[in-house]
């Protein structure tokens, strides 16, 4: 496998066989290599030897922190004499975010066979995925491969022959985006309320039921067959140092061919917009860019050469989160966009946290006021100040990405909302 | 399984769903984490989640009412009313609100002479909006009765809404 950034001939990690029809089959994915390497891994493979490839790799989390995979491994303690679980998080609610649903929907069994190599150097006996719950068709999908994967020993007791036995169940979620936080999922799956929990202790070391608790993102698991097949060295050399590998970008809004692609590490933002979605689709730079899910701050036409990196995007001034890219034309009402996400943290919000319950409620009454005309100089200074009041002192990140949108058209786009006040400005 | 006794004859479980429930209880290392699977077979065998139904199932997987009720609170797409036959959930959020949600809404609103959040009075449609459904590509998207819709247009609503009427689709 070699990695090129010219679209005709990127070589893929998760999604190299996406559009094999059928692919969703034992079958067939038999026949596009799936399992071929797992036998090698659980006969010859320690657990120390799988996470040093994954340190090797380079590989940082994909559900949005970009937390290095292996080291999160290396945490877990082992012979507590408590089970250690697994959890796949495709939770996938951020808005902007629709990656995870395709690797489930179309090649199922590739995170199956990644669960079933993370569960083996974790020493885990039962895993979850935890899917949201709108994916009624893609837990269909999965429950259906997870199936066949017993039925041919590649789940359950002794897997191939191995002294390595794993469970693995899907979980519905019901329409809650807190429960992509990794602790509120944990609640979740205990079948409580999604409220995240206070860290420490983290999910590692304190996570389901009390036990050591692995969480990581479906594109985490499904990267793991090729790094262990073709070495954690190979996969670091794809992309850049520090933001190793491919990776897939959700991107949608005003482009003419929206949808994932994966692609290296490193290419930059115009090239994906222009080679990869097919331009804008009015104009020929973007108003904004939200380049990692609608929670992660705002980049402008100015950032349209950036690399799609987490370095360059944090140097950039935002974050590359879930690689959720969100593209606006000079045609988008960015006040009313503002609102709408003002309304989604709002009604997401968990609850528990005064600054985040009591602030994005606000955020929304206030923009609301804004949009509808009604506002005034003093409702722009009360949503920046509130804005910033919320940020890092609550449990979790929602109340953060709730004020990056306010922030970022109070900072880029002043004259929007100038506009907006009209005669009582 | 004290709280049976509250349940009314036809929000109870079959046999077969005991015994399913039974099966699913044994994934997990504790039986609460069976309660959202069950709430789902509740909706689905039962249309809503009515009280008596929450009591019910308190008393099969031995829980108070209270962690019952909360979590049935908690998540969205728990329901504790009735809604239309078709349940059109519309993503409003940015993807889709880009690419012409917003006057989708309206559009079927006008057509069905309801607002958002209601349902028409012959029980066939309940519209609702929602949140990002992990399907931007497919701008506007619209969940028919929990089936994804993608790239929908006011036409293809039109004639949704038509066939239904006409008694086309069931
Ligand atoms: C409000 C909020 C929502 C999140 N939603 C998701 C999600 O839907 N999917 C996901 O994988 N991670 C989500 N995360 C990140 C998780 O907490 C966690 O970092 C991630 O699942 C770890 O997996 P990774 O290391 O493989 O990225 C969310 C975080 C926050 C604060
Ligand atoms: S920040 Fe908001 S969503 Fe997160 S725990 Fe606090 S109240 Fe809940
Ligand atoms: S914004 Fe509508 S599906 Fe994501």
């Amino acid at each position: 496998m070699t990695i090129s950034s010219d679209p005709k001939q990127v070589k893929q990690i998760c999604f190299d066989n996406i559009n094999v029809p059928d692919m969703n089959t034992l079958a067939v994915a038999r026949e596009h290599g799936a399992y071929a390497f797992l036998p090698t891994v659980l006969k010859e493979f320690s657990s120390s030897k799988i996470i040093d490839e994954m340190k090797t790799s380079g590989l940082r989390g994909r559900g949005g922190a970009g937390f290095p995979t292996g080291l999160k491994w290396s945490f877990v303690p082992r012979n507590t004499g408590k089970p250690t679980y697994l959890l796949c998080n495709a939770d996938e609610g951020e808005p902007g975010t629709f990656k995870d649903r395709d690797i489930m929907r179309f090649d199922p069994h590739l995170l199956i066979e990644g669960m079933i190599m993370a569960g083996f150097a974790l020493g885990v006996k039962d895993a979850y995925i935890y899917i949201r719950g709108e994916f009624l068709h893609e837990s269909n999908v999965m429950n259906a491969a997870i199936q066949e994967a017993y039925a041919a020993n590649l789940l359950g007791e002794n897997i191939l022959g191995s002294e390595f036995s794993m469970n693995l169940v899907v979980h519905r979620g019901a329409g809650a985006y807190i429960c992509g936080e990794e602790t509120a999922l944990i609640e979740s799956l205990e079948g409580k309320a999604g409220r995240p929990r206070f860290k420490p202790p983290f999910p590692a070391v304190e996570g389901f039921y009390g036990c050591p608790t692995v969480v990581n993102n479906v594109e985490t698991l499904a990267s793991v067959p090729a790094i262990l097949e073709y070495g954690g060295a190979w996969h670091a050399a794809i992309g850049i140092p520090n933001n190793t590998g491919c990776k897939i970008f959700s991107v949608s809004g005003h482009v003419n061919k929206p949808g994932n692609y994966e692609v290296p590490m490193g290419t930059t933002m115009r090239v994906l917009i222009e080679d990869y979605c097919g331009g804008l689709q009015h104009g020929t730079v973007p108003k904004v860019i939200i380049p990692g899910g609608s929670s992660t701050p705002w980049l402008t036409a100015e950032h349209y050469d950036v690399p799609l990196t987490y370095d360059d995007i944090m140097k950039a001034g935002s974050f590359l989160g879930s690689g959720a890219v969100i593209v606006m034309d000079e045609t988008a009402d960015l006040m009313a966009l503002t609102r709408r996400l003002a309304h989604f943290s709002a009604h997401e919000s968990c609850g528990q946290c005064t600054p985040c319950r009591e602030g994005t409620g606000w955020l929304e009454r206030v923009i609301t006021r804004v949009e509808n005309g009604q506002g005034t100089q003093d409702d722009v200074t009360v949503l920046g100040d509130a804005a910033r009041h919320m940020a890092g002192r609550t449990i979790c990140a929602l109340a953060e990405g709730a004020a990056a949108p306010v922030l970022s058209l109070l900072k880029h786009f002043p004259e929007d909302v100038q506009a907006y006040l009209g005669e009582n400005a | 399984m004290s709280a049976d006794a509250n349940a009314s004859r036809e929000e109870r479980f079959s046999d077969a769903r005991l015994a399913e429930i039974a099966e699913v209880v044994k994934r997990y290392p504790g039986a609460q984490s069976a309660l959202m699977p069950v709430l789902y077979m509740a909706q689905e065998d039962f249309g809503y989640i009515s009280m008596d139904a929450q009591k019910m199932i308190a008393g099969v997987l031995g829980l108070r009412l209270m962690q019952v009720r909360e979590v049935v609170t908690f998540y969205t797409m728990f329901r504790e009313q009735p809604t239309g036959k078709y349940l059109l959930e519309v993503c409003t959020n940015a993807g889709c609100m880009l690419n012409g949600a917003n006057e989708l809404v309206a559009h079927m609103c006008e057509t069905l002479g309801i607002k958002q959040g209601e349902t028409t009075p012959d029980g066939l449609f309940t519209i609702a909006e929602v949140e990002c459904a992990g399907a931007c590509a497919g701008a506007p998207v619209v969940q028919v009765n929990n089936t994804y819709h993608e790239k929908v247009t006011a036409a293809d609503m039109d004639a949704l809404i038509t066939k239904v009427r006409d008694g086309a689709i069931q």
